[in-house]
């Protein structure tokens, strides 16, 4: 195989990978929005605030310690040196539960039966409460994740790939970053759970039942307000994944909200209401940001394509298919 | 009794059609304008032209042209923090190649070069609404930032990417650069909110403003009625990214002075503050956007002051604080008064006419 192409490869394996981490943020989109119809502009900033609270837990921060500390003089910082990963994740999901309990309590309740566009911009308030309320309790500075997921270059790729090349030429093989190996598998995983969770057990009927329709549920007797704190539990938990991911990848930071921006295009090339669409559609924003970033951006002398590139290209698409790859097609009626 | 409208009749298909129909909203909108035309002038300092008045001038244009495309035709934008940029960036580029042009000609001129780019980010608007319009305008908002970064001609080749305003003058008074005196920017500000203002609000009034109203309230419904979508969408965006075009090269001129265009027009500087100023204010009032704009303009002052002189709490917690704050205020906004501080205004009004009676 020639050079060129091996370098193709690479870069398609590569935005793969980097399409399944958008992916994981969209997920969560799709389910709160099948489930109540809100669009969560929040779910980045869910992600931002897992992944804080995670490292907070792990290194024993006092919650809301520089606060107490300005206030009242003192010198609080950790109540203990470390955490077990597995206690702090756990920990970590009962806080996005409860989470999930007093946004439906504070937020959503008072917001039922109001137009889609006013909860999208009362989504748009909690991620800035939230984001606000984050930094109040672990503080703004960047923190490093670790809850042992292997990063850096595989090096069995790069072995098993070195010999793809013709002779003589200078090719040193593949660069896939194990941490994206990794979040695909669970990816995978969490997606697959996710299909036989919704398929064969009671609760997740009753989620679909309400997804479909809200007032026929309601009538045959499931509580929306529990499968609603339910479905936003459940879009805490895979933002807690999203985060570790990005987290241990780039570090703990303020930048992780904007991840979820890019989590919307994918959702308009994959539709808003499928779970499918939202995968596939990720695959092909980081496919696509990546092959444009080599090869159109390489006529702007800056590139830096990736900032917009997903942006336009769902624009374009949108165009054509405003439902998406997947979604539900739009039926209006006056 | 105070505020009563009793005994005033309106004889006159004008007097009808005023845009302050009652006596005491004529008083009150006339003392508005003295102190503001002949007190605030020569009593402003710089802390209150930098901190307080400029910025309430041009936020509030900004949220006029954001709450004319959201408030009045219903299309969710999130790419203000763009059209601003594209704004200031002309009226850079327009300096630089006509340097004897007017500076109030050459703003101007920036808002139509920002009405045509905002026509055609609007084109999108034609097939698809909602969030998926909100996200399509996320676009425009990346896109023109990127490439007002990383295109080297629109910033001169300048070495930082910065921006920087060169002296000009109205009437032999510098309104741009370092030397401009506290009350030669406030009254230009002033003028051209002013008129602006009453443009807004007669259009709103219009033909026009109208069919933005009914594809606001129901599109297809509206056109089934004979409002043509076309052209009322687009004109929707064009004007509004007209009116956001004019505050952006003012924030640029006037205000700022030099500008580095990833930090001053990023979608948390300045497309959600607006988003903000206008749902607080309240959606589709003009007197809501001025509302909007002085309380956001207003709240970090007072928080910090609050915060870090009284409470002695470090600047960066009382950052956090006011995001919280502003997230919280958003959502307590939609919830309790979904109309705004406008609407709270309103309110008053009535209680005003009946007092000191309960009914």
């Amino acid at each position: 195989m020639s050079v060129e192409l091996l370098n193709f490869i690479e870069t398609v394996l590569n935005g793969l990978m980097s399409g399944v981490m958008y992916s994981l943020v969209a997920l969560g989109f799709v389910l709160i929005f099948k489930a109540s119809g809100v669009f969560n502009f929040a779910q980045g900033v869910f992600a931002l605030f897992a992944a804080l609270t995670l490292v907070g837990y792990q290194t024993g921060q006092v919650p809301f310690a520089h606060l107490i500390n300005e206030l009242f003089g003192t010198n609080y910082h950790n109540w203990y040196a470390s955490m077990p990963n597995f206690l702090a994740i756990l920990l970590t999901m009962v806080t996005m539960i409860a989470l999930a309990w007093i946004i439906e309590r504070l937020v959503l309740k008072h917001l039922v039966n109001q137009d889609p566009i006013i909860l999208f911009m009362a989504t748009i308030g909690l991620a800035f409460a939230l984001e606000g309320v984050g930094d109040l309790m672990w503080g703004s500075d960047v923190k490093v994740l670790d809850v042992g997921i292997p990063s850096g270059g595989s090096i069995w790729l790069e072995e098993a790939t070195i010999g793809l090349a013709a002779e003589g030429s200078d090719y040193y093989g593949m660069y896939v970053d194990v941490l994206n190996i990794w979040a695909t598998v669970i990816a995978v995983i969490l997606v697959v759970s996710l299909a036989l969770f919704s398929q064969y057990t009671k609760t997740g009927r009753a989620l679909r039942a309400v997804a479909d329709d809200h007032q026929a549920a309601l009538s045959v007797g499931i509580s929306l307000r529990s499968i609603w704190i339910l479905v936003w539990a459940i879009s805490g938990f895979i933002a807690m994944v999203a985060g570790i991911m990005w987290g241990t990848e780039s570090g703990v930071q303020f930048s992780l909200s904007l991840i979820a921006l890019k989590a919307l295009p994918v959702l308009i090339l994959g539709g808003f209401t499928s779970i499918p669409g939202a995968i596939i559609g990720g695959l092909m924003i980081g496919v696509g940001e990546k092959l444009a970033e080599i090869y159109i951006g390489g006529y702007f002398e800056t590139g830096a394509l990736e900032n917009w590139f997903a942006y336009v290209m769902a624009l374009v698409f949108l165009l054509f298919r405003p439902q998406g790859l997947f979604g539900d097609k739009i039926i209006e009626r006056v | 009794m105070i505020y009563k409208e009793t005994g005033q009749y309106k004889s006159s298909y004008k007097s009808d059609h005023a845009i302050f129909p009652l006596l005491q909203d004529k008083i009150a909108f006339s003392t508005l304008m003295f102190i503001a035309f002949l007190i605030i002038p020569f009593v402003i300092n710089s802390y209150w032209e930098k901190a307080i008045l400029v910025p309430f001038l041009i936020f509030s244009l900004a949220a006029i042209g954001l709450n004319i495309l959201t408030g009045y035709c219903g299309q969710v934008s999130l790419g203000t923090g763009g059209f601003m940029a594209v704004g200031a960036f002309s009226t850079y580029k327009i300096m630089t190649y006509f340097p004897d042009m007017n500076i109030m000609i050459i703003i101007l001129i920036s808002g139509l070069i920002t009405a045509a780019v905002g026509i055609i980010f609007g084109l999108p608007s034609l097939r698809i609404k909602g969030f998926y319009l909100a996200v399509a305008t996320l676009a425009s908002q990346f896109f023109l930032v990127w490439l007002f970064n990383k295109v080297p001609w629109f910033y001169n080749y300048s070495d930082t990417g910065q921006i920087t305003v060169s002296e000009r003058t109205m009437f032999g008074v510098p309104v741009t650069g370092a030397e401009a005196p506290s009350y030669a920017t406030y009254l230009f500000c002033l003028v051209l909110v002013v008129v602006l203002s009453f443009a807004a609000k007669n259009l709103i009034r219009s033909k026009m403003g109208r069919s933005w109203m009914a594809i606001r309230d129901m599109d297809i419904a509206a056109e089934i009625i004979g409002v043509p979508p076309l052209k009322t969408k687009l004109s929707a965006f064009a004007i509004s990214s007209f009116y956001i075009g004019v505050a952006g090269a003012l924030y640029f001129a006037v205000f700022l002075g030099a500008i580095e265009v990833t930090e001053s027009f990023d979608i948390m500087t300045i497309s959600f503050p607006v988003l903000f100023m206008i749902i607080i204010g309240g959606l589709g009032s003009m007197l809501g956007s001025f509302l909007g704009a002085a309380f956001v303009v207003t709240l970090p002052i007072g928080l910090k002051f609050l915060m870090v002189d009284m409470v002695g709490l470090s600047a960066v917690t009382a950052k956090h604080f006011e995001i919280t704050i502003w997230g919280l205020l958003m959502i307590v906004f939609l919830i309790v008064e979904p109309h705004g501080l406008a609407r709270l205004w309103s309110i008053a009004k009535e209680k005003l006419r009946r007092w000191p009676f309960p009914y």
